[in-house]
């Protein structure tokens, strides 16, 4: 083949490709616009105001609302009786959320020169921003204690091309009474098994708060499995409690946890069923839903828990009790990270 | 660009294709071979599409399809382990049937293959499967594509060949990623769209190869100008014994036992990150900028140094290469807060890449015929990595037994011993001139019967 046909042969194809490319980029950014049209048979959703304080309007759920339209992603509230009823969107966009006693914390993704960056940002009753933090990575769990003092969220880390495809999780504490910032877990000290531990592998995610404002509980990964961690955050300790427990939720009573678990004979991209765990006895109960959540749960009250599972438009949330009894039930469609409150 | 068809035929007309049969020696100053360049651009290409999806990958998990991205680490490692064996039979192969460019292309094709499955793999075990496919061709790819880098290239030339080669290679890295969230910013959610250009990229890679990488089919002893190349093949078929018996010789028997040795006191990329980032207390944003940091300097520095590689000795600069690792290993132990630091240790170990990477294989190279290229690169190349992947092992033993400040002191204290005892061994290129052309010198059965 001459030197001139395969250069001509190139550059046909770099055409064909570079056509191939430009159709599948203007595709996407188009596909995007049409995300910002409001979808048939969704959700009736108004601007307004939506707050954060307590007893503020009766008992309501905040949550990141998924469906379609201008108001898509933003922190949205409906009266906890009627999570079907009409939306009230804050026009204050968040990935994800949480909400106690007129604290907020939100992590949202900033537009950035290439690349969008990450921030964690403490929110009052009024959605106004109180401090806010840099985040290393990908938000995916986020925690306000029941009294509104602490705060906690965590992130996926990935490296780039040389630190090939591996992921780690880094999780932060911040005390807003006294600003106290804990940038990652794992300073604190790691007793496993009655003794000190330490190791490279070790991650930290999906911390939930106790009423006391200073015990936690989280989950602890290191060396292929998972603990159920409690945490001191004056003593600076995590105590290992239990084997193949993630993403806790402590009950609003503080005896219970509804965690995730990883089930034998379970496909394995979808490992995890929801348990119960009764701290004083030990015994785990099995909650009524059959599917595998990848999410840390919510308790609503002492007796029901409240979960994402994918959905037409990115989630929906579902409600089972916490009692292993019952039936799983659609809250609402198209919502994420809910927060009750009230 | 090279005129494939005159391969074989040192035709006036392709004079800056440096001969590859022995005892023509180009003018020190002669130009990268053609063939070294377009398997760089074959290179750069690959990595702009292969780097386009590892940037994304997490973002795409867990925004996308809202899956969590643990667990990923442990498939990697066996993806790891698959890569190394395939690597041996792609260099093995490729000799067999003097057939580089087709194994290159077939492990480049594979690869490429891999981007638009991702389109189509929404679960995690899917799209685990998608990326261990993505490894056989890398694995696939890799020996036959640096033996062609070694046969286009005089033994004086072959640091510069590689490094040109790595720089270029590197390049794609660094790129690829920026092209990634170019893409994402324009169109929001637009994963899909960094796949399909990902393919698009990939495909272009492996017309490149197709259309401008001659077919080498060795020039070696056997290979009378002008003769057909099939006819060749037929005639000289190294056995897998053959290959296996390549270790007999001394020459790289001490290049693989020095490569086997440093890389079990290499400490993997993402722990001198994460030492790093603990002893200097760099801000969690600029985590993920790390490698990128690297990257850079092994970018900048590939070409200078195999340059040097040539001048001075492919043994002296790998070794060099290695202290420099130790030198990054003690500014990490000295723990020193200085702002300059991250700068100094990440310098230091993109020197330490562009220092032993492309001249360990310039330097192997040197030391199999021609005719077992493929496969003596491979032997190197899988030795290194596994004793890397062990020592990887080792050192999050170490870390969990010991705290991280130990496990550092014993790779450096180790990684010292070990520079100490190659420089010793003198992995040389004293032979490296001749080997060339010395196939049968070493009496073993395998290469005499392989160069009859």
């Amino acid at each position: 083949m001459t030197l001139q046909r395969r250069i001509l042969i190139l550059l046909t194809a770099v055409l064909v490709l570079a056509g191939v490319g430009v159709v599948a980029v203007v595709r996407a950014s188009s596909r995007a616009d049409e995300k910002n049209q409001e979808q048939a048979g969704g959700p009736r959703i108004t601007p307004g105001h939506v707050s954060l304080t307590p007893g503020d309007g009766g008992r309501r759920i905040v949550f990141r609302n998924m469906a379609w339209g201008p108001h898509r992603d933003e922190l949205t509230t409906v009266p906890a009786g009627q999570p079907a009823g009409e939306r009230t969107a804050s026009g204050v966009s968040c990935l994800r959320f949480h909400a106690a006693a007129g604290t907020g914390i939100c992590l949202r993704s900033v537009k950035g020169g290439v690349q969008d960056s990450y921030r964690a940002v403490v929110l009052d009753a009024h959605l106004k921003e109180v401090s806010s933090h840099p985040l290393a990575g990908i938000p995916t769990r986020a925690r306000v204690s029941p009294g509104g003092h602490l705060v906690a969220w965590t992130v996926f880390v990935g490296g780039d091309s040389y630190a090939g495809t591996n992921f780690s999780t880094r999780t932060s504490l911040l005390d807003t009474r006294t600003g106290k910032y804990d940038a990652s877990l794992e300073d604190f000290t790691v007793r496993k098994d009655g003794r000190t531990y330490q190791a490279a592998d070790v991650n930290f995610w999906g911390v939930t708060f106790a009423a006391d404002e200073r015990s936690f509980y989280a989950t602890l990964a290191t060396g292929g499995k998972t603990y159920l961690v409690h945490g001191d955050l004056v003593e600076r300790t995590l105590t290992t409690v239990r084997e193949n427990v993630e993403c806790p939720s402590l009950s609003p009573d503080g005896t219970r946890i509804v965690f995730k678990k990883r089930v034998p004979g379970a496909p394995a991209d979808a490992p995890w069923r929801l348990y119960a765990l009764d701290l004083a006895s030990g015994t785990e109960t099995p909650l009524a839903e059959a599917r595998s959540v990848d999410d840390q749960a919510v308790w609503t009250d002492d007796h029901t828990v409240v979960y994402s599972l994918p959905g037409d438009f990115g989630a929906d949330l579902y409600a089972v009790p916490a009692d292993g009894s019952g039936a799983p039930v659609r809250l609402m469609p198209s919502a994420l990270a809910p927060a009750f409150l009230g | 660009m090279y005129v494939a068809d005159s391969r074989g035929t040192p035709a006036p007309a392709v004079t800056t294709e440096p001969a590859v049969a022995p005892g023509i020696s180009p003018g020190r100053r002669a130009a990268l071979a053609p063939t070294v360049i377009a398997l760089g651009t074959v290179s750069l290409i690959t990595d702009v599409s292969s780097e386009m999806v590892t940037a994304v990958l997490p973002l795409y998990l867990v925004a996308g399809l809202g899956l969590s991205p643990l667990g990923f680490g442990l498939l990697d490692g066996i993806y790891n382990g698959v890569s190394a064996l395939v690597r041996l039979a792609g260099g093995h192969l490729g000799d067999r049937f003097r057939r580089h460019k087709l194994l290159a292309g077939l492990g480049y094709g594979l690869s490429a293959l891999c981007k638009p499955l991702l389109l189509l793999a929404h679960t995690l075990p899917a799209i685990g499967a998608v990326l261990a496919l993505d490894r056989t061709g890398k694995g696939l790819r890799t020996a036959p594509r640096d033996a062609l880098i070694s046969l286009a290239s005089t033994p004086e030339n072959r640091g510069r060949a590689f490094g040109a080669h790595r720089a270029m290679d590197t390049a794609g890295a660094l790129i690829g990623p920026v092209l990634a969230f170019v893409i994402l910013r324009g169109a929001a959610d637009g994963y899909d769209a960094v796949f399909t250009v990902s393919s698009c990229v990939a495909a272009l890679g492996v017309l490149v190869l197709v259309l401008f990488v001659p077919r080498h089919t060795g020039a070696g002893p056997t290979a009378a100008p002008g003769s057909v190349p099939d006819v060749d093949a037929a005639v000289a078929r190294p056995s897998l014994r053959a290959s296996v018996h390549l270790l007999r010789r001394p020459a790289l028997r001490r290049i693989s036992v020095c490569a086997l040795l440093l890389g079990l006191c290499t400490v993997s990329d993402a722990f001198v990150f994460l030492l790093l980032q603990r002893t200097t207390g760099i801000a969690d944003r600029w985590f993920a900028l790390l490698p990128l940091g690297t990257a850079a300097a092994f970018f900048l520095l590939a070409l200078p140094l195999g340059r040097l590689a040539d001048r001075i000795g492919r043994r002296r600069v790998f070794l060099g290469g290695h202290l420099a690792l130790l030198l990054a290993y003690g500014l990490l132990l000295t723990g020193s807060a200085a702002p300059a630091l991250p700068y100094a240790v990440l310098l230091l170990h993109g020197a330490f890449y562009a220092a032993t990477d492309g001249v360990l294989m310039a330097a192997a190279a040197g030391t199999v015929p021609e005719e077992h290229r493929g496969a003596g690169l491979a032997l190197v190349q899988t030795g290194q990595a596994l004793a890397r992947f062990l020592c990887s092992i080792a050192f999050g033993a170490a870390w969990t037994a010991w705290g991280a400040r130990p496990a550092l002191i014993t790779a450096a204290v180790l990684l010292a011993a070990s520079t100490a005892v190659c420089a010793r061994l003198r992995p040389d290129e004293a032979d490296d001139e001749n080997t060339d052309h010395e196939s049968a010198d070493d009496g073993s059965p395998a290469a005499a019967t392989a160069a009859h």
